[in-house]
């Protein structure tokens, strides 16, 4: 294997456009493991690391700027963004270790295609874009249409992530993502849930996005429970509608992390206490966004 | 094969070596600098036995390609003690029994030098999680976790 370390956005993509099969990489946190299992053997590595826009956070007018490769401990000791964010933030911050988390990023974790990626839902209910840099030019993707099945995205060989774009924090809008492992650190989601919740001046739903990773080839969306919760007040009539929707919403496999009848059920569980959370961030978050 | 010249500061010190460009910085620890304080577990940063401070993060060297490091700084478990003087955490794992194999214990080491850098007063709690990428078999950890709590005194109060 050979190594290269581009430091442009075009040298990068010169390299793969060269390459019979080159393997684009930030932290590595999940293709080491692979190559050493075989199940890559990449004749050049590509780390993306070099390039700065891949390592920048920049908070703008409009939105957040979260450069591809940014480890994800750069990204949640950034009180700015986790304040804005906390859904999202808790979400980058429950991957791995801390050895991991000084490696991992948004976009490895999104492009590696886990189907319980922890970022991913959160990302989406966000309506988090992503960069596309390729040899054909750039190209903005809804971070939603990145993955299209385990270990698989819509990238073409010559493409990668450049940064994703994040709008800022609407008023009186929460975010959350809550995860059951069956461990208190270390492991993968059986069950993960991302909402985000806009309230109106009367604590009215205004929006709700509702997403459920690990229960699915990719992420699902749930929009039974987006729209039983749009103009109500949350109660507990609602909540066990979003519930039973996000249950019937999972397509889960069965393994030793849980049945197919424990993740549907923890889902349910989740999602309900997910759109509490959210709500109660959208309740404290006034109009000042940044 | 492709060996390529990496230069990085490993442990205070200018080092030169010559690594394959798909070979990990702890085989290049181990094997080319001849620093075997770095030790391999899982290989795939899961335990935590390869820990090292890369450009003052704490990261798994076996997740690193050695070429990444190039102008880089590492600090291992041999970059720890002041000469001849253990540092504090070295100390008190030592007069604690915090290792039985030890295999572990390096890892852990600069897992808890990491924290301690960022929070000299951690909480058993914040203490158990920024550990918790470190794997020990021996210790069921209660002796770790005392320890580091001891050395944090000891920083502080010097």
């Amino acid at each position: 294997m050979k190594y290269a370390s581009p430091s442009s956005v075009e040298e990068a993509t010169g390299v793969l456009a060269g390459a019979l099969s080159a393997q684009v990489f930030a932290g590595a946190t999940d293709v080491v493991p692979q190559i050493r299992a075989g199940r890559k053997q990449p004749e050049i590595l590509v780390d993306l690391k070099g390039i700065k826009e891949l390592l920048n956070v920049s908070n703008e007018a409009t939105h957040w700027r979260v450069g591809a490769a940014t480890p994800t401990a750069r990204l949640t000791e950034n009180s700015d963004f986790s304040s804005e964010f906390p859904g999202l933030s808790e979400a980058a911050g429950l991957i791995g270790s801390d050895q991991i988390q000084n490696r991992s990023s948004l976009g490895g974790n999104l492009c590696n295609g886990s189907p319980a990626a922890d970022s991913v839902p959160a990302m989406v209910v966000n309506g988090v874009r992503a960069v596309v840099a390729g040899g054909s030019g750039s190209r903005t993707v809804p971070v939603s249409e990145i993955v299209t099945g385990p270990g698989k995205t819509s990238l073409a060989d010559d493409e990668f992530i450049v940064e994703f774009e994040i709008d800022h924090m609407p008023a009186h809008t929460g975010d959350a993502y809550l995860r059951l492992i069956p461990r208190t650190e270390m492991d993968i989601a059986v069950v993960g849930v991302g909402v985000r919740v806009t309230l109106d001046d009367v604590g009215m739903v205004s929006a709700a996005d509702i997403v459920l990773g690990a229960v699915a080839p990719t992420v699902v969306r749930v929009p039974e429970a987006e729209a039983a919760l749009v103009g109500n007040q949350i109660n507990d009539e609602i909540l066990a509608t979003v519930s039973a929707a996000a249950s019937e919403a999972c397509n889960p496999i069965d393994d030793k992390r849980g049945t197919i009848a424990y993740r549907k059920q923890v889902a349910g569980v989740l999602a309900k206490r997910a759109v509490l959370l959210a709500a109660e961030r959208a309740a404290e978050r006034n109009g000042d966004a940044k | 094969m492709s060996r390529r010249h990496i230069t990085a500061t490993i442990n205070g010190d200018e080092v030169d070596f010559l690594a394959e460009e798909g070979s990990s910085l702890l085989n290049a620890l181990r094997d080319e600098v001849g620093l075997t304080g770095v030790k391999e577990g899982c290989g795939t940063g899961d335990c935590g036995s390869c820990s090292v401070l890369l450009n003052d993060y704490l990261t798994c060297a076996c997740l690193v390609f050695a070429p990444e490091v190039e102008g880089g700084t590492i600090v291992t478990v041999e970059g720890l003690a002041n000469g001849g003087e253990l540092h504090p955490l070295q100390q008190c794992f030592l007069e604690g029994a915090a290792l039985q194999c030890g295999i572990c214990t390096p890892g852990f080491l600069m897992a808890a030098k990491a924290l301690l850098d960022r929070n000299p007063n951690p909480t058993e709690t914040e203490i158990r999680y920024a550990l918790a990428g470190n794997l020990c078999r021996c210790t069921g950890y209660d002796k770790i976790v005392r320890a580091v709590q001891e050395a944090a005194s000891q920083i502080r109060e010097a």
